[in-house]
This record gives C-alpha cells, structure tokens and sequence, in this order.
C-alpha cells in the first residue's frame, strides 16, 4: 500500500484531522492588531497631551515648565538667532565634533588594547583591571583631575567624553577577539598564515561586529558625558547651552536643548546600526 | 615519494589522569587516502591534530619528508567538521585566501580560485556570500580553498559529519574525484563505516581508553572507483556488504555489547 492511498482512504476527512488536534495545538488566534510601536505612540502623544494641558491651566509656572509651544518657538529662534552668541547648528557641530574626536581616540586606543586583552595572556594582566578601575567611576569625579592635568581647553574636555568611550570599546573588541572560533584561526594556520595575518585577516574581521556594537554604545556612553565635558570654560556646545539657560532660568531653552541632545542620541543610534548592517552583514548568520 | 609519517605518537592531556593515545604509528604516502574510524576518545582527532602541527605528542614524532613536524604549515591543508570559512569574504576570496597570504596577484588568485571552484562544481557561486549556500556548499568551499595552498597532504576532519545523509553520499564522490585530480595523500578522520569503505586506500582502527591502532584494512574500493567503475555498481558489490561487516565487527570489538 502507498502512502497516498493511505492518506486518502475514506472517511478520513477534515473532521477526522480535527478530531485529533488537541485544545492545546491548535494556533492561538492572533491577538487584536495591537503592537509594543503603537503603545509606544500612544504613550507619547498623552504625554504631550498632559504636558500641553498643565501648560495651558498654569497648573505649573512656565518658570519651571514651559508649555511646548513655548519650547518650539524657543526652539526656531535659536536655530535663526542662537543663544549665548552661537546658532543652535553651531553648538550641535561643536558638541558632535568633540564626541566624534573622542570616539577616534577611543577607538585608537580602544581596539588595540581590547586585542591585547584578548589575545595574550599578559595584555589581560596589565589592561583589565586599569579598564574595570576606570569604567565605574562618574565623568563628573574625574572632570577635576582632567582640568588639573590638561588645563581648561578643549583636549580636556575630548579627553573626560573619549575615557568613557574607552572601556566600552575596549572590552568589546576583547570579548569579540576571545569568540573567535578556534577552527576558524586553526585553518588559517594551516592554509599558511603566520601569526600576525592571523590576527589581520582573521582574529579582527572575526571581532568586528563585536566592535562596532563597542563603539554603538560607546557613542551613547560618550553623548551623555557631554554636559560633563561642557562644564568648563566652555563657549559652544549643547552641553554648555543648557548650562547657560539653567543660570539665568531660560528654562525653555534648556528643555529645547534636552530634546535635541535626546534626537541626536537617537540618530546616531539609528545610524550606526545601519552601518553595522553594511559592514557586518554576516553577523548573526554565521 | 613524500610521507606523512606519524611513529610512535602518545598524547597526553594536561589534567588527563591516562594518555588520549598511546604508542600509534601510521604512516600517509602521496597517493594514500587513509582513513581512520574508532569509537568515540579514540583519539582520531587529536592524532589528525598532530599531523596537523596544532599539538605536539607527548612521545613520538611526527614527520613530513623526513622534516618534523614543529607547527602548522600550507603542506598539510586543514578541512574541519565546521567549514571555519570566512563570512565577511565571498567564496572566491575564500578559496584564494592561501595565494592572498602568499602575495599572488590578484587577477592570477581570481583565476586559480575559479578554477578550483569549477573543480568542486560551484563555478557559478565565486560572488555568493558564505551564508547563502547550504551545507554542503560550503563545505566544498572548505575543500577548494584546502586546495588552493596546494598541500602536499589534505587533512580532513569528519569533512562530511554535519552533512545530510544525502549530501553526504554525494560529497564521497567529490573527495574522491578531488583526491584524484590534486595528487595529495589524504589522512581522513570520520565515524561513518560506509564513508571509510568507500573513500580508503587504508582504513585504521583505533580502539579507546588509550587510543590505539586495532587493526588495518585496505578495502581497495576507492582505487576502483577511480578506475572508473561506478559508485553504485561498487556498494552493490557483495564485497562491499562483507566489508562493511568485518568492519563494523572491529570497530566494535572488545566493547560489551
């Protein structure tokens, strides 16, 4: 007997197949259309909502809460005539170029010494406790000793964003060095490799995607360690502008200046992923 | 003739109270295909390894051509159980990764790669991405870029194990016909009795607890197949069944049953 004439017997039909489904096999119907994005939106806009209308009934004085509209109003005269003598453009380059010089530092640094620590024994010894010493401690602990270090110019301040920068990016690319697949860096011996183009053309192509997530939350780390940086002596930056405001209780401007400072994260964020999807394409379907 | 000769070999792992292996000799001439089978911690690996040049024996010395064996090296070209290719190169840059390490050209490197692509029958997947061919591809991949460094030995370990069944009887002929057409011996580890009948010039039994050498056969199969009888007609052969038997018996010899 084959085994369609097996299947197709009689009386076999779509009762039979129900009748052996059990309550607990069967699909569960989908749940009503509601999706984690939409209550994210809907979240939003009542927080908006409540914002506007405590604005509106003055439940708060706009001293300490401006009403939104005030916040975008602030927020279009500052891009047309700045505050404290910069356009909003100006402070957000001043800001963004000092994360960005950070995070070239941090990687400069970063990636060798996370291929020390993962490679050899002795670059573990010497590097991972001065990374774990220094990864808890506050930016804002360690701003003092930078200023009386290295003055108040603006290598200080790259300098307090790139030491957060640096245990992230390092203690990636360590983690990313010690996955390699021992096979992986046997074959390449074996097809010839010595041990420099081992670690060239297989022990860091292989860390990569470990790398850049390094350097994703690294820029995170880095974008909120700016108010930090920006403390001192100062004259441009977003950091600096929320602290100007804050002085003279501008407090729309500093509002304004959190929410761009929060957009940003969010692009960059948005950004570098799209990045990783670029370069590291294979991550995840190896 | 150039020989891959292991004598005398004993392994012994660190924190291991016995050795892995004891007291294995075997010996690969240019146009062996050797296979060894065993059950499991007979230590077929670890002595695929020392061949290999990525451990070194307790006792014993491993030789290629009379020179020891002191570390990895192109003249005996690696194929694992897991591809271990590349992701981030594609197939092509993956077979021509041992001419790039070399400083070949790259327009020559293209062309071997191809050539060597065609000759495990993807010369259509230079471009492809590792991970859009399937497990069998990939391994065949593993196979050319092997090959590329043209070793004087290849050593394959369980190359077809993480195949499908079927797969896997059409990787036999492959390595067969690339056995063939790269006049490299082949030292083989494997668990699969039929694969060790089909491909060996020479199959090794190692037995565990420590690995040791059982017994020797040479099923004489393979040199059939590569005087052009059809696989088929060749496992069809009476012979091949009694084989089979003879060698399942040794390799499960002395184990209670």
């Amino acid at each position: 007997m084959t085994i369609s004439s097996y299947t197709e017997r009689p009386g076999s039909g779509a009762d039979e197949t129900d009748g052996l489904s059990v309550p607990w096999s069967r699909p569960r119907t989908k749940r009503t259309g509601v999706s984690a994005r939409m209550v994210s939106a809907v979240t939003i806009l009542a927080v908006l909502a409540l914002w506007t209308l405590s604005a509106r009934l003055q439940l708060v004085s706009p001293v300490f809460l401006p009403s939104p509209l005030a916040v975008w109003n602030k927020f279009v005269v500052v891009i047309r005539d700045g505050f404290v003598d910069a356009t909003l453009l100006q402070h957000v380059v001043a800001s963004l170029g000092r994360v960005f010089a950070a995070l070239v530092a941090a990687i400069l640094v970063g990636v060798p010494v996370g291929l020390a620590i993962g490679i050899s024994t002795v670059g573990r010894g010497i590097f991972d406790p001065l990374l774990e010493f220094l990864r808890p401690i506050p930016p804002l602990a360690y701003l003092p000793l930078v200023i009386i270090w290295f003055g108040i110019g603006e290598p200080s301040k790259i300098l307090v964003i790139a030491i957060a920068m640096l245990a992230p990016v390092a203690l990636s690319t360590a983690s990313g060095v010690r996955g390699v697949s021992r096979e992986r860096i046997n074959a390449a011996r074996s097809l010839g490799a010595t041990r420099a183009q081992v670690v060239r053309q297989v022990i860091l192509p292989s860390a990569l995607p470990s790398i850049l997530t390094g350097l994703r939350i690294a820029l995170g780390a880095g974008w909120s360690t700016l108010v930090a940086a920006e403390l001192v002596a100062a004259t441009r930056g977003l950091g600096f502008m929320i602290q100007s405001a804050a002085q003279f209780l501008v407090t729309d401007v500093v509002v304004m200046g959190i929410l761009v400072i929060a957009a940003i994260a969010f692009v960059l964020e948005f950004t570098i992923r799209r990045i990783e999807r670029m370069l590291v394409p294979w991550a995840g379907r190896e | 003739m150039p020989h891959l000769v292991l004598d005398n070999i004993s392994i012994h792992y660190d924190g291991q109270p016995a050795p892995a292996v004891e007291r294995v000799s075997i010996a690969v001439a240019k146009d062996d295909f050797v296979v060894l089978v065993g059950r499991s911690g007979c230590g077929k690996t670890s002595l695929l390894n020392v061949a290999a040049g990525l451990i070194t024996p307790a006792r014993g010395t491993a030789s290629i051509n009379g020179q020891p064996i002191t570390g990895p090296g192109s003249d005996r070209a690696v194929v694992f159980q897991n591809d271990a290719l590349f992701p981030w190169l594609t197939a092509r840059e993956n077979v021509a990764f041992a001419l790039r390490l070399r400083g070949v050209r790259p327009s020559e490197r293209a062309r071997r790669a191809d050539r060597l692509l065609e000759l495990v029958k993807l010369a259509d997947a230079g471009d492809k991405r590792i991970w859009e061919l399937s497990g069998g591809m990939r391994q065949r991949v593993g196979l050319a870029r092997a090959l590329a460094a043209e070793p004087e030995f290849l050593l394959l370990d369980e190359p077809l194990g993480a195949l499908d069944a079927l797969t896997r009887e059409r990787m036999q002929t492959t390595l067969l016909d690339l056995w063939t057409a790269s006049h490299a011996g082949v030292l083989m580890v494997t668990h699969g009795i039929e694969e060790a009948l089909v491909l060996a010039t020479r199959v090794v039994v190692l037995a565990p607890g420590p690995g040791r050498v059982v017994r020797t056969f040479e099923p004489g199969f393979s040199r059939r197949y590569a005087s052009g009888e059809p696989i088929r007609a060749i496992k069809d052969d009476p012979a091949f069944a009694a084989a089979r038997g003879e060698l399942t018996d040794a390799i499960f010899e002395g184990e209670a049953a």
